[in-house]
């Protein structure tokens, strides 16, 4: 019996999430007295993950499986946890494992649970505690199926570093057809993603327009944090999509979410609400998200974000 | 072209969330239910290769008589016919086994369902339904064209976009570029009389099993007060960031 975690990497580097499933997959696996089986696929240096305490790993290198696709993934998943006869898979909550895991849930006839925040509370019957109602509440879900998949939320367990000694081998995957074609990828590079920021600075309605944007990503290079917005700045096409964040738009787990002109209405709380430290800078003393926040300033971001990127800037320098 | 789409009737997104029955159950009361958000992006777009490209639309839920209203809405906003498989939605795995029996059974071409549903977030239930029919499967799909049987769509990757191409039959989990929010349709007075009289077919489910159970609920801890730190004074700021927060 094994417990097999897939440590998701993109253009072959590890991402946070990574870790935090080794992490948390070695704590599962104790609980569980068995082994731990950490699974990689075109990752460049695979042995960075002894460190949070992998011993096996398996290392799939295979030129057909670049750039990910998912039924391919779940294939070699698949024949892994087979062949390791694993009984719990761990993945973590990139947008690519939320591709792939329903399919190894079928494959593998296994109960999912997506978006579970803590270990399991209990091995018999095995049962995890999952974020529900867009983080407005947390369901105590029982996997009733013999074998089971963990989705991990981000930031949720946290990276801890747990050095062990270990064996890297190569896996010989089958390569499953696939039935989607990659064409092109655009990815911005040189900039912190919201999925990966240890810091999201986001700003809202009301900043006024997009030419006051420069102040928000100048504060963002500051704390080496990504850009974000509320749904009604990308709507107006102030900022790309791909920066909403809130219910219906991405989500926020990160270590600092620094929420500027924004009133922090109940979509948006839902989708940030993750996040361990929340700020607000807000000219309104009644705006909601006040109530939500840990730490608030009441004032003009004109004024007052121009100041903090000056101090922010000294702070670090010093 | 035969396009299904996925309907999953959710709370509204204001909605207080709160519990009955020794925190066992989602306690409905007082709450109104919608079309999940992420669905009405994938009607929307179904309802645009209707009007382009001739396409048939019938929309389906999982779930007890309280989700008609909700299949009602999306007829008034364009679907031609409806199906409601009658049976508690009790978890991702099986509302998409049931699912797939209705695909298989209706030679769908396109199946469009949101991303993730309001109200459990699984995310599941798309992948799940792709592979139980073995079709072809794009997820967080944020724009696509069909010519023929060729598909072109756009994915959501970490930090950008991913061009696809791929062939019917196909499922798609949708969100918010599938169609913009500006595009999205809002049922008028004719959709809504025309509704009443489309077709709502209630199928029995097939039995499938679920995988998982909620055994209970709980709400977050409530949150400690806002700290407020001065205008004047941002240095108190870094200062809280840095030495109680540490996450500077
Ligand atoms: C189905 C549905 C889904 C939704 N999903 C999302 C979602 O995912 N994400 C999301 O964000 N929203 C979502 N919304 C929208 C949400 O309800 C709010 O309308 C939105 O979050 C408001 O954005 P905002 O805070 O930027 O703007 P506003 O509500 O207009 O707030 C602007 C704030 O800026 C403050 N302000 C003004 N001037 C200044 C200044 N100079 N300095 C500092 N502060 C200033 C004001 O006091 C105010 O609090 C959704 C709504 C619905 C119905």
């Amino acid at each position: 019996m094994s417990v097999l975690v897939f440590a998701d990497s993109t253009e072959g580097k590890f991402k946070k999430t990574a870790f935090e499933v080794v992490s948390y997959g070695k704590k599962v696996a104790e609980q569980l007295e068995s082994n731990l089986v950490v699974l990689t696929i075109n990752a460049t240096d695979a042995s960075e993950l002894h460190k949070y305490g992998a011993t096996k790993i398996l290392t799939v290198a295979n030129d057909s499986l670049s750039p990910f696709n998912a039924k391919q993934y779940a294939a070699v998943l698949t024949q892994v946890a087979n062949k390791e006869n694993a009984t719990v898979v761990v993945v973590d909550s990139s947008i690519d494992s939320l591709y792939l895991a329903p399919i190894v849930a079928v494959n593998l006839e296994a109960g999912y649970a997506s978006n579970t925040v803590a270990l399991p509370t209990s091995t018999s019957p095995f049962t995890v505690k999952r974020k529900a109602f867009s983080n407005k509440a947390f369901s105590n879900t029982v996997i009733t199926t013999d074998k089971k998949i963990i989705g991990l939320a981000k930031n949720s367990f946290g990276i801890h570093e747990n050095p062990a000694e270990g064996t890297t081998e190569n896996f010989d995957a089958e390569i499953a057809t696939s039935g989607i074609k990659s064409e092109s990828i655009e990815r911005v590079t040189g900039k912190v993603t919201i999925a990966d920021a240890d810091t999201v600075v986001s700003a809202g309605r009301g900043l006024k327009g997009p030419e006051n944007w420069p102040m928000i990503e100048e504060l963002a290079e500051v704390l080496n944090a990504a850009t974000a917005c509320s749904k009604p700045v990308s709507d107006l096409g102030w900022r790309p999509h791909s920066e909403h964040v809130g219910q219906t738009g991405k989500p926020v787990a990160s270590n600092l979410y620094i929420a500027i002109g924004i009133s922090g209405a109940i979509q948006h709380l839902a989708g940030i609400n993750a996040s361990k430290v929340k700020v607000v800078i807000n000219t309104d003393p009644e705006a909601p998200f006040f109530k939500a926040a840990d730490y608030g300033v009441v004032g003009d971001a004109f004024e007052v974000i121009p100041q903090l990127i000056e101090k922010l800037k000294a702070f670090k320098a010093a | 072209m035969k396009i299904l789409v996925c309907i999953s009737h959710v709370p509204d997104t204001t909605s207080k969330i709160n519990f009955t029955n020794n925190d066992a159950e989602f306690d409905k009361n007082g709450v109104q239910f919608v079309i999940n958000p992420y669905d009405e992006f994938c009607l929307t777009r179904a309802m645009w290769f209707k009007e382009k490209q001739g396409a048939t639309v019938t929309v389906v839920n999982v779930g007890g008589t309280e989700t008609e209203p909700t299949l009602r809405k999306a007829l008034a906003i364009g679907a031609d016919d409806a199906i409601r498989v009658n049976t508690n939605p009790a978890d991702g795995f099986l509302v998409a086994k049931e699912l797939a029996a209705v695909v298989k059974n209706g030679g769908y071409d396109l199946v469009l369902a949101g991303k993730e549903s309001a109200d459990y977030n699984g995310q599941m239930v798309p992948g799940m339904l792709a592979s139980l029919t073995d079709f072809n499967f794009i997820n967080g799909c944020v724009a696509m064209e069909v010519e023929g049987t060729s598909v072109t769509a756009k994915r959501e990757i970490d930090g950008g976009n991913q061009t696809v191409t791929t062939n019917l039959p196909l499922v798609v989990g949708g969100q918010k570029g599938i169609v913009e929010e500006k595009d999205l349709r809002i049922p008028n007075m004719r959709g809504i009389m025309m509704a009443r009289k489309k077709p709502l077919q209630v199928l029995e489910p097939t039995g499938a099993a679920a995988s998982t159970s909620i055994s209970s609920f709980e709400k977050p801890v409530p949150k400690g007060a806002v700290k407020l730190v001065d205008a004047d004074n941002l240095d108190e700021l870094i200062n809280l960031l840095h030495n109680e927060a540490k996450v500077i």
